[in-house]
């Protein structure tokens, strides 16, 4: 047991909550709803156990499910985006991202903000894509999606910047 | 064998990742085409736990228009109570069929969801206060949905908010029926397709539930028309129907049961085989 998992299982546990309790119930204009609690996925230590994170965030999203009555949509959702993580590193810092510690819970930067961006819109693209499941509603799918994203998007960065953990002044 | 166990090391991550995705791509998929086929529901009392505190909190922001209804229901009532023949006579019981054959289930609606294509709602009551799957849910204002999943304290609702819904529904005036669906784009909206074109409908007719469902007995109201078209393929009438129900504010709903239901689809089943 050491701090970094203590920090992650603590993390999981708050997104969830704050999830279920506060970011489901907000329903923008009937259909846009943030889904900030994939930020679980993104802030797992970069050089973390992969089975671990993607274990973990098949959990993360099987309970979504739970609590949605939606199947298995999150589930596969958040499985994908733990599973491409670290291609979306290497877009966005570079090759040797592993070697130079990055770390996303800090300032944003053009690298960091590239990062949640193509992370956001990606599991919202698979996931309203599943939900909706016909694509005859493709424009729906891509309107939701774009909205949502945005939602989720500035929720992530102001939440990240709320629980900046030891910032140094 | 020694090279197997080394191509599984080596990908043990890739495989893991298909494996899991396969397990939930199976579930989302599961979800999508069979009717009550959902191994992951929000009946179970973790999920239903958690909705029962956030309604005990939510209930009291819409305590207002709830009494408001259950106010007008009650007035409702009196009124065809103070207009029977003998006001304060009780009702007699039948000596053939006892009290009649539906029975009603009291429950609160703890989680509401509307803005999905697939919706669902948790009550509070399961199987121990006698609900049981395919039961009819109704409030006082209409039809709400039919019960999908049941657990010991806690039931899962398919919404009439739902593309999956399917419920019989006729016109109150000419006893002309089709199917009750729901297009997934405006909540206070439904669709009555198939209706055949010989109906003679008008806009602000009433549509009720039909005579052929055993889940909802009849008569009970869900909307009135608001738009009148022509399916193109089918030739029949679509016809768009306003809810009188507020489906994103609900609370006291009825479950239904009909006592004669397992009968008629006894009789049913056995006709079927026979035809065949």
């Amino acid at each position: 047991m050491n701090s970094t998992l203590l920090l992650n299982i603590a993390r999981f546990i708050l997104l969830l909550a704050a999830q279920v309790l506060v970011f489901n119930e907000i329903d923008f204009w009937g259909y846009v709803n943030p889904y900030p609690y994939i930020l679980f996925i993104l802030l797992y230590p970069v050089n973390g156990n992969r089975a671990g994170l993607l274990l973990a965030s098949f959990l993360l999203g099987i309970i979504m499910d739970m609590f949605c009555d939606s199947g298995g949509v999150h589930a596969t959702a958040c499985v994908i985006l733990a599973y491409v993580r670290p291609t979306f590193f290497k877009f966005s810092f570079g090759v040797s991202y592993e070697y130079q510690t990055v770390k996303i819970n800090d300032k944003l930067t053009p690298e960091r903000f590239s990062f949640l961006l193509i992370s956001v819109f990606t599991h919202h693209i698979i996931l309203f894509l599943l939900e909706i499941f016909k694509l005859s509603f493709i424009f729906n799918i891509l309107l939701r999606t774009l909205f949502s994203s945005i939602f989720t998007l500035i929720l992530c960065i102001v939440i990240i910047y709320i629980f900046k953990p030891n910032a140094k002044r | 064998m020694q090279q197997i166990f080394n191509f599984i090391l080596k990908n043990s991550n890739r495989l893991l990742f298909l494996l899991l995705l396969g397990i939930s791509l199976v579930l989302t998929i599961q979800s999508h085409s069979y009717h009550r086929s959902k191994a992951v529901t929000s009946a179970n009392f973790i999920t239903g736990g958690v909705y029962e505190r956030i309604h005990n909190v939510q209930e009291y922001l819409n305590l207002k228009t709830q009494n408001e209804q259950l106010a007008k229901e009650n007035a409702y009532l009196k009124k065809m109570l103070f207009n029977a023949k003998d006001s304060s006579g009780i009702v007699v019981r039948d000596s053939l069929k006892g009290y009649g054959n539906i029975n009603i289930v009291q429950a609160k609606v703890i989680k509401n969801s509307y803005n999905v294509k697939e919706n669902y709602l948790t009550l509070d009551a399961g199987t121990k206060a006698g609900i049981k799957p395919d039961m009819g849910v109704v409030n006082s204002l209409g039809i709400i949905g039919i019960v999908e999943h049941t657990s010991k304290n806690y039931a899962t609702v398919i919404s009439i908010l739902n593309v999956k819904s399917e419920i019989n529904a006729r016109i109150k005036k000419s006893n002309h029926f089709g199917t009750l669906r729901w297009d997934g784009k405006n909540t206070g909206y439904v669709q009555l397709i198939d209706v055949p074109r010989l109906a003679n409908v008008r806009k602000g007719d009433t549509i009720v539930t039909g005579n052929e469902s055993v889940t909802f007995p009849p008569n009970i109201n869900i909307g009135v028309i608001d738009k009148i078209y022509t399916d193109k393929e089918t030739n029949y009438f679509t016809l768009n129907i306003r809810l009188f129900n507020d489906m994103t504010n609900l609370g006291h709903v009825y479950v239904l049961e009909n006592y004669e239901r397992k009968e008629i689809e006894e009789l049913e089943a056995k006709t079927e085989v026979k035809n065949e």
